[in-house]
């Protein structure tokens, strides 16, 4: 999960990580109350997780409380590549006199964490690593170990930092993997972390990205999440692991490779069927009962977008009866409100008994369909009906 | 010969007497698997009964080592506590430590794996998040069914375990000498890499197939590996072309970041290598049935 920046701001904060005041508001009222509040020039920001916030005109300075309730109405309802603004953060205005770069997060490729720092921040850091690949220092992190002060000054040195200013960030670094390790994060990045002109360092903007597989050891239902697609958010609340796409074939399967394949073959055969395409990813997981792939079946076919419904599963764990029995049972619960074809190719362990409860079954919506390839053909053909 | 596990492997299983590890031992048995006890510190000192074989449960990986001559642990513990799992095998600097359990946090998998690094790698990790290893015929550590597909000569690596199931099935005729599912997560043990220069170095694999899917590099540096390094030949298959940017696709490692680690860069990465890709699983099965015809 990504954070939005007042989140990472008050996470920063928490963990005393210096930041400057920043107070969320919803409606141009509330963005006048928090700058009246804070006092002097602010900045209200559009609080999105969209780059390029300043270009879309999401980031405007204003000097008086009235000036940035004016500017917010501006802000407010802005689509910024796609994210429609719908709250901002109005932060205290900073005069600053330096703007440096640092980060730390997961450094997938070597199996380890990576720190990277530059005294020349400001930029995005891509552009950065692009022009100035020797400004950046790359700095492996032990994950057993972590940073301390003495790897944090060594980190800043590395960065290009003179010894003066290397000591006055250090103590910053090691807060801001606190932050990483307690948080669970992924990605903890700050840039600018700035030194203002009272020669103050303070994180200016952050980005986080927690890990979800953590989850379970934080705190976390109270923070405010991305909106999720409807049926995203009903097959959630089901525990079932779906993505909603934009195609006409739902697809279920077990495994997540499988399930990944699935969408890829579906796709090859729309295009002879019309251009059709997979409408979801919905894997009911290695060990799905026949209650998961009734909930799974339910979910697909309230999406009015999906036309057909694809079930492929390799029964490995999962027993193609049990699968079968799901299908069925799930059939009879909907009644009339099942109306879409679904092909269902099923093999592995118990094939059989599963290919013989559907023929029993004789469900007029089902077409069973021996291999996976033959089975997306036929999906795709009734899609494009 | 196969790879990483064979007829003389000692297995224990880490968490045997829960529910899910107690499912997959007697699964494993029923394979023909080798399992010689397991470990639960809470229940060392007792004997489980699976069919019909007396399983001695054990405090500590260390302790059942001593005691069985266990060369291979197969962990199943719940997410919370798998990395003190993974941590105690590696102390005990058994051989091969899969660890099957889905959901462990990164910082967990990832500090595991540093502690296996500056230990000096003693221990060989497969997963986490992975449906373990097979050499068919052998032995059985982890979740594969053992009876898709019988022993020969193809070797098969893949971050998916439902696409190990389907690659062993659909080149059932043919058999394999060990399949391996290196796991879905961004942080794993043994890598595409790993098992690339093992069947490469065993006699009994005569064709590799290799099975990525989007997130990572790990394809990409199988493939400059492959071109560098391999002489047999490799087919592989890539999942994940059709999937949107940004949103994980049930595997927790398996996300395209901006342009980075699409399907489509790990095709091209293998076919610039020489290597073929298939479009489908069952392409890419046709084209390991004809890299088999032609040896």
């Amino acid at each position: 999960m990504d954070l939005f920046e007042y989140q990472a701001r008050d996470m920063f904060e928490a963990y005393g990580v210096p930041v400057l005041q920043g107070i969320t508001a919803d409606t141009p009222e509330e963005v006048e109350a928090a700058a009246a509040k804070i006092g002097g020039v602010v900045v209200v920001k559009a609080q999105v997780k969209a780059g390029g916030r300043g270009k879309a005109g999401g980031v405007k300075v204003a000097k008086t409380p009235e000036e940035a309730k004016e500017l917010s109405k501006n802000i407010f309802g802005l689509d910024i590549k796609g994210h429609i603004v719908k709250r901002v953060m109005v932060a205290q205005g900073a005069s600053i006199e330096k703007e440096f770069y640092f980060s730390v997060l997961l450094d997938r490729s070597n199996r380890t964490f990576l720190s990277l720092c530059s005294v020349e921040g400001g930029m995005e850091i891509e552009q950065l690593a692009e022009e100035r690949p020797e400004a950046l220092a790359k700095v492996p992190v032990d994950a057993t170990k972590g940073i301390d002060l003495a790897t944090a000054l060594s980190i800043a040195k590395q960065g290009g930092f003179d010894d003066e200013t290397a000591a006055k960030v250090a103590p910053v670094f090691v807060k801001l993997y606190e932050v990483f390790v307690e948080e669970d994060a992924t990605l903890v990045e700050v840039n600018p972390l700035i030194l203002s002109a009272a020669g103050d360092v303070i994180a200016l903007d952050g980005k986080v990205s927690l890990d979800d597989n953590a989850e379970f050891r934080h705190e976390r239902e109270a923070m405010e999440r991305d909106e999720l697609d409807p049926l995203e958010a009903k097959a959630k609340a089901m525990d079932l692991n779906y993505v909603k796409l934009d195609g006409e074939v739902g697809i279920i399967g077990n495994g997540a490779g499988l399930v990944m394949s699935t969408l890829d073959v579906v796709a090859y055969a729309g295009e002879k069927h019309g251009k059709v395409r997979p409408a979801n990813f919905l894997d009911i997981g290695g060990g799905a009962s026949a209650e998961v792939m009734a909930a799974g079946l339910d979910v697909i076919l309230n999406d009015p977008q999906v036309k057909s419904v694809f079930v492929n599963v390799f029964g490995g764990i999962t027993a193609c009866d049990a699968v079968a029995n799901g299908i069925v049972g799930a059939l009879k619960t909907l009644g009339d409100k099942a109306t879409k074809p679904l092909v269902v190719r099923l093999d592995g362990n118990n094939v059989l008994e599963g290919r013989k409860i559907l023929a029993d079954a004789a469900h007029p919506l089902v077409t069973v369909v021996e291999t996976m390839d033959e089975a997306a053909d036929k999906a795709a053909e009734f899609a494009n009906r | 010969m196969a790879i990483f596990l064979n007829e003389n492997s000692r297995i224990i299983v880490q968490g045997m007497t829960g529910s899910e590890g107690m499912k997959h031992t007697r699964r494993m048995l029923l394979g023909g698997s080798n399992i010689v006890g397991g470990v639960n510190p809470r229940k060392a000192g007792e004997t489980v009964d699976v069919e019909g074989k007396q399983l001695p449960v054990f405090g500590t990986v260390a302790d059942a080592m001593k005691e069985t001559g266990a060369n291979v642990t197969v962990i199943f513990v719940p997410p919370a506590f798998a990395k003190a799992a993974m941590i105690e095998a590696i102390d005990a600097e058994i051989e091969l430590a899969v660890a099957i359990t889905e959901g462990i946090p990164i910082h967990d998998s990832a500090e595991a794996w540093a502690y296996n690094v500056n230990k000096g790698q003693k221990t060989r990790l497969i997963g986490p998040n992975c449906p373990g290893i097979i050499s068919p015929g052998k032995s059985n550590a982890g979740i594969t069914p053992s009876d898709i597909t019988g022993p020969g000569p193809i070797g098969l690596v893949s971050k998916s375990g439902t696409l190990t199931y389907q690659m062993m099935f659909e080149l059932r005729d043919i058999g394999m000498s060990t399949a391996i599912g290196i796991g879905g997560d961004p942080v794993i043990g043994t890598t595409h890499i790993d098992a690339l220069a093992a069947f490469q170095a065993d006699p009994e694999t005569k064709a590799i197939v290799l099975i990525g899917e989007i997130g990572g590099d790990s394809e990409e540096k199988a493939a400059a590996y492959i071109k560098a390094n391999v002489t047999k030949p490799v087919v592989a298959y890539v999942a994940g072309f059709t999937a949107p940017e940004g949103k994980t696709m049930g595997h927790a490692g398996a996300i395209v970041s901006g342009s980075a680690g699409t399907a489509q860069a790990k095709k091209e990465a293998f076919e610039a290598a020489g290597v073929k890709v298939g479009k489908t699983p069952s392409e890419t099965a046709a084209l390991m049935r004809e890299v088999i015809k032609s040896l």
